[in-house]
């Protein structure tokens, strides 16, 4: 009895012992995550959260350079409503990604119909599509520089010899024509990602669902227009907002390509935001203009991860 | 009605035999062919401008193919120092993918693996970057470099690119961690090693190919970009790559020196197109991931 006793209070103190060993075993464990973790959060916090911060502090004043610096509420903002710079920047920056997106989005459409099966080289075909995506903004920028340049650039000569235009073309000497020339980069430096976006929407439709199509005798046009645009909805989606995204960031090619001329109508919000900062070194106006692209980009953030949680409950 | 619907069943592999017929082997030949020209065409001539004399590549009109191979514009981008840019560029970038690399394994074994209080809430903030363009964030962050004494400092310049890496190399590396069997990383502690000898032996070897896609992400990324490193680096010698280009462009008499600029293009651009081709499997599924994150 005494025995059974002493036995029991013997495995109730081993059971509280290991308890109190899984508790510590726990909170090591918690201890070694966090530890883990730690360089991440710290860069995340120097680099991302006190720049984040600072930016909306710094809006709030005149900041120059050098010097000190001055509250004045919100007329950064107010200075924004009455700057027809900022205004005229936000216009063309909108009508360049109205411009960009639709073409990216055919053209890349385009190309993942033609290389979206497997046959016999159609490995070249996607990898050469798809190179020109991992070249630098400012390296691509610098290549249409020469490409485009009526003199010694080959555009022109391959133009003429085509028969498409009789004259060399002064791509940079209006607003339009400008325009076209970035376009022209960024449809061959990035619609080969779009058209990579594409393939993988379209391989994730399974075979039967266009041979029910036809069993139901819908032509090919029906059936792409009925059947395989709807399923790519998603796919749309992404691309678009992605080409959006990016389009709205427009800085390096307008920078080197088109210096914002003519009489700085190409350019972008970015660029106007560099001006300001780095140029008039108005940071707290450059901040403030900052503030207002990050709402802008979040909203649209915001959609995509809408888009994204949809797709996941289905 | 049988008999209708027996016609129908059979239609799916003739419609597929009319497809090819409307496209056939020849016309999509043909197509990606052309179009393949068209995305090599810059390429190409670029390639080609670069081999001719300087006055030749300066000629008006152009020709399209050299009249004589020359070293020229290479010799005189190596005149321009093009090699301390070279070494700024690839220690910028080995730098970007070694700190991200290291950061983003610890952080997405830690997230994959370890419960902490506020686990779910720190891995939600660290994500929130990817919301936040780093473009937007710019005129901050010059400031904080600043402060820190980091501005016109290739360091610095590393340190931020690191940060805005690792939103997308966490996610990678987390999703990594966690598809590998509890059971491994068991056998490994039952042998008594420790945390990072378990994450140095087992578990990286395991998600190898994660790691390849996040060294290759922030490699070109590193590589290529452009704007931060015009707004935060004043001193010449310091210059990246793609800020040494703008340099190209305002040459000393006035005009351009094609030859030379587009040498330092080729330069910029090859190692991206070779490291491609080499691994453009890891890109390509990493690019997905990302894409679809």
């Amino acid at each position: 009895m005494g025995a059974l006793a002493a036995s029991r209070s013997m495995f109730g103190r081993a059971g509280s012992r290991r308890r109190a060993g899984a508790r510590s075993l726990r909170r090591r464990r918690a201890l070694i995550g966090l530890l883990l973790v730690s360089p991440a959060l710290a860069f995340v916090a120097v680099f991302f959260f006190v720049p984040l911060v600072l930016m909306i502090w710094m809006s709030l004043h005149r900041w120059p350079l050098l010097g000190h610096t001055s509250w004045i509420g919100l007329g950064n903002y107010a200075a924004m409503g009455s700057d027809p710079v900022f205004w005229r920047s936000l216009g063309f920056t909108v009508e360049y990604t109205a411009i960009v997106t639709p073409i990216l989005i055919v053209l890349g459409f385009g190309l993942a119909l033609l290389v979206r099966r497997n046959r016999r080289g159609v490995g070249f075909f996607r990898t050469v599509f798809f190179m020109p995506y991992v070249i630098g903004f400012a390296a691509a920028s610098y290549l249409f520089v020469w490409l485009i340049n009526p003199g010694v650039g080959l555009l022109d000569k391959t133009l003429q010899a085509l028969g498409i235009t009789s004259s060399p073309v002064q791509w940079l000497s209006t607003r339009t024509l400008a325009l076209f020339a970035v376009v022209l980069m960024i449809v061959w430096k990035t619609v080969g990602f779009t058209m990579l976006l594409f393939m993988s929407g379209l391989q994730g439709i399974p075979d039967d669902v266009h041979e029910a199509a036809s069993v139901d005798g819908a032509g090919r046009w029906t059936t792409m227009r009925r059947v395989t645009l709807p399923l790519l909805r998603r796919t749309i989606a992404l691309t678009v907002i992605l080409a959006v995204v990016g389009s709205m960031l427009a800085f390096d090619q307008f920078y080197i390509i088109t210096n914002g001329e003519p009489a700085n109508q190409t350019l972008t919000v970015v660029y106007w935001i560099y001006n300001s900062s780095f140029v008039n070194f108005q940071l707290g106006y450059g901040a403030a203009m900052s503030v207002v692209l990050m709402v802008i980009l979040m909203l649209i953030t915001a959609v995509q991860l809408y888009l994204l949680r949809d797709q996941t409950e289905r | 009605m049988s008999a209708t619907s027996a016609t129908l069943g059979r239609t799916p592999p003739r419609r597929r035999s009319l497809l090819r017929q409307a496209m056939p082997g020849i016309a999509w030949w043909a197509i990606c062919g052309l179009v393949a020209l068209m995305f090599l065409f810059p390429l190409a001539m670029v390639v080609l401008t670069v081999l001719k004399t300087s006055s030749e590549a300066a000629a008006t009109p152009p020709h399209y193919l050299p009249q004589h191979l020359s070293g020229q514009n290479f010799r005189a981008l190596s005149n321009a120092d093009i090699w301390k840019y070279v070494i700024n560029s690839a220690g910028v970038a080995l730098g970007t993918v070694v700190g991200t690399v290291i950061v983003a394994t610890l952080a997405g074994y830690g997230f994959a693996r370890y419960r902490f209080p506020g686990r779910t809430l720190l891995f939600l903030g660290s994500l929130m970057t990817l919301m936040v363009p780093f473009q937007a964030l710019l005129t901050p962050l010059y400031s904080v470099l600043v402060f820190l004494h980091l501005a016109n400092s290739l360091i610095g310049l590393t340190l931020v690119y690191i940060t805005f890496q690792l939103p997308f190399s966490l996610f990678v590396m987390r999703n990594a961690f966690a598809e590998i069997p509890q059971e491994i990383e068991d056998a490994a502690a039952m042998d008594g090693a420790s945390t990072l000898a378990t994450l140095r032996r087992v578990m990286v070897p395991v998600a190898k190919p994660a790691v390849v896609t996040v060294a290759l992400f922030a490699f070109f990324s590193a590589w290529n970009e452009f704007l931060a490193a015009l707004i935060f680096l004043s001193d010449q010698s310091r210059y990246t790559l793609p800020v040494f280009l703008t340099t190209l462009v305002t040459g000393k008499l006035g005009a351009i020196n094609w030859g030379l600029l587009e040498a330092g293009v080729v330069v910029t651009i090859v190692p991206c197109l070779v490291i491609f081709l080499l691994l453009q499997r890891y890109y390509v599924r990493g690019l997905m991931s990302g894409a679809v994150r």
